[in-house]
């Protein structure tokens, strides 16, 4: 690991401590080599707007995915995006973004498709850099491009598909999108085009649990008392489940992958991508509505 | 409608982007963005007003109003954080400023796909224009109607 972890207390509760670094840690090592700091955000032109000093901007919908197929960059494509950013193998990569570091994590979770060794998130994200009056520049940071190896993308590990879910179903799953959502509410309100699925609800057995449940005020994750009062008593996961999270389109899921996987050291989470986008129209699957998490359909 | 029916100001805004490489049309976009003009002082105090567009996950919100004379203004606001977002509220306050109903009740509804930005931003993100433009017309109808 060519940068040392960041040693705060509250990042040594979690799980994996060196997944989180604090605003202060990398306000002191900007510029250190072999470390690069990557933007997502979901606003495409935000970056432009001001960016941490010699960070990189990665869009997750316009660069990650294939433009073709809905999937993500194959191995050649990761390796010359990231390449081309300056990111080698061996970089330690934090990546911080908007709102709550949703589009981070999302990043982050596509770099470990791809097994990238030392990939961060930065605890509370652009918001809380902003609040603590660090700098930003508009300046675009000066990249040398380098080779970054070949890696097939690794789809077993930490990503599900459909026919995954369905084999899953019985063993926890996790809506992290709105309660309107969850319950099938709000593709039936009038006047709302949302990129739609065909069919409002949830995947049967789904438990709802909102991704922002894991965020505090200030954009920071909870404690980890915290997020074990809500995953594990609330929710009831166990050490060795293995769980799926799910959203719309994969995204705020992969916050919540990040939580039950780095902050609490679940070892067999996967994101389900295709999320609700695909399930709720896809055929010949089952469906629940309402607020109740519904029941193992018969096979 | 084609380009020599759409309101002017919209298919200039057209004629701008198209002409652009896709990196340039985004640097348009931040432009418009830093251009969408001050919510009036009458609304400034009445949050109230305006209506928020659900399709956009940042907080925008609309307000299209007649004037005396029948024509339309569209009033937005956007945070600075969601530039973007602002950027797309900005074409269209812009671009209806001072239309009549009848043009922009004809304005097509795949106006904002036609900007070459499904490329460059993504057309997920297009459809929040989309999802604006369809809400400044039923405003407009109901004040018609109202």
């Amino acid at each position: 690991m060519p940068v040392e972890s960041d040693p705060a207390a509250k990042l040594a509760e979690y799980a994996h401590p060196e997944r989180l670094v604090t605003t202060e840690w990398l306000a002191e090592r900007l510029g250190r080599p072999g470390l690069v700091v990557v933007e997502s955000d979901e606003d495409v032109l935000l970056y432009e707007t001001g960016h941490i000093p010699g960070a990189v901007k990665v869009d997750w919908h316009t660069e990650l995915n294939d433009p073709v197929v809905r999937d993500y960059l194959d191995g050649e494509g990761f390796a010359a995006l990231v390449g081309s950013k300056g990111i080698a193998r061996d970089s330690t990569v934090v990546i911080y973004g908007d709102r709550n570091n949703w589009w981070a994590a999302y990043a982050l979770w596509v770099f470990t498709l791809f097994g990238h060794p030392d990939v961060r998130l930065l605890d509370g994200g652009r918001d809380k850099w902003i609040a603590e009056g660090r700098a930003l520049t508009t300046e675009p940071p000066s990249v040398t491009p380098v080779e970054y190896p070949v890696v097939e993308r690794d789809d077993t590990t930490v990503r599900a598909f459909k026919e995954d879910v369905l084999a899953h179903l019985g063993k926890p799953l996790i809506d992290v999108r709105s309660p309107e959502e969850y319950t099938g509410e709000r593709t039936h309100m009038p006047a709302y085009p949302e990129e739609g699925a065909l069919r409002g609800g949830h995947i049967p057995t789904a438990a709802s649990v909102p991704w922002a449940c894991a965020a505090a005020e200030d954009g920071t994750f909870k404690r980890r008392a915290e997020l074990e009062a809500i995953y594990r008593d609330e929710v009831g996961l166990r050490d060795g489940d293995e769980v799926i999270a799910y959203c719309r389109i994969g995204e705020r899921s992969s916050h919540t992958w990040f939580v039950l996987t780095h902050l609490l050291g679940f070892e067999h989470v996967r994101n389900y991508d295709g999320s609700w986008t695909e399930w709720g129209s896809a055929v010949r699957v089952p469906i629940a509505v309402g607020p109740e998490r519904g029941e193992v359909p018969g096979r | 409608m084609d380009a020599t029916t759409l309101p002017a100001a919209l298919a200039e805004t057209r004629e701008d982007f198209l002409a652009l490489g896709l990196k340039d049309r985004l640097t348009l976009l931040l432009d418009f963005s830093n251009e969408l003009p001050e919510l009036p002082e009458r609304y400034r105090d009445h949050p109230d007003l305006l209506e928020r567009v659900e399709e956009c996950q940042s907080p925008v919100f609309i307000f299209v109003e007649l004037d005396d004379a029948g024509l339309v203004h569209m009033h937005a606001t956007a945070p600075a954080e969601a530039p973007t977002t602002r950027g797309f509220a900005s074409i269209l306050a812009q671009g209806l400023e001072g239309l009549t109903p009848d043009e922009v009740m004809a304005i097509p509804a795949d106006y904002p796909q036609s900007l070459g930005l499904n490329e460059a931003v993504s057309p997920l993100r297009v459809r929040g224009m989309s999802g604006m433009l369809a809400r400044a017309k039923r405003q407009l109808a109901e004040r018609l109607a109202g």
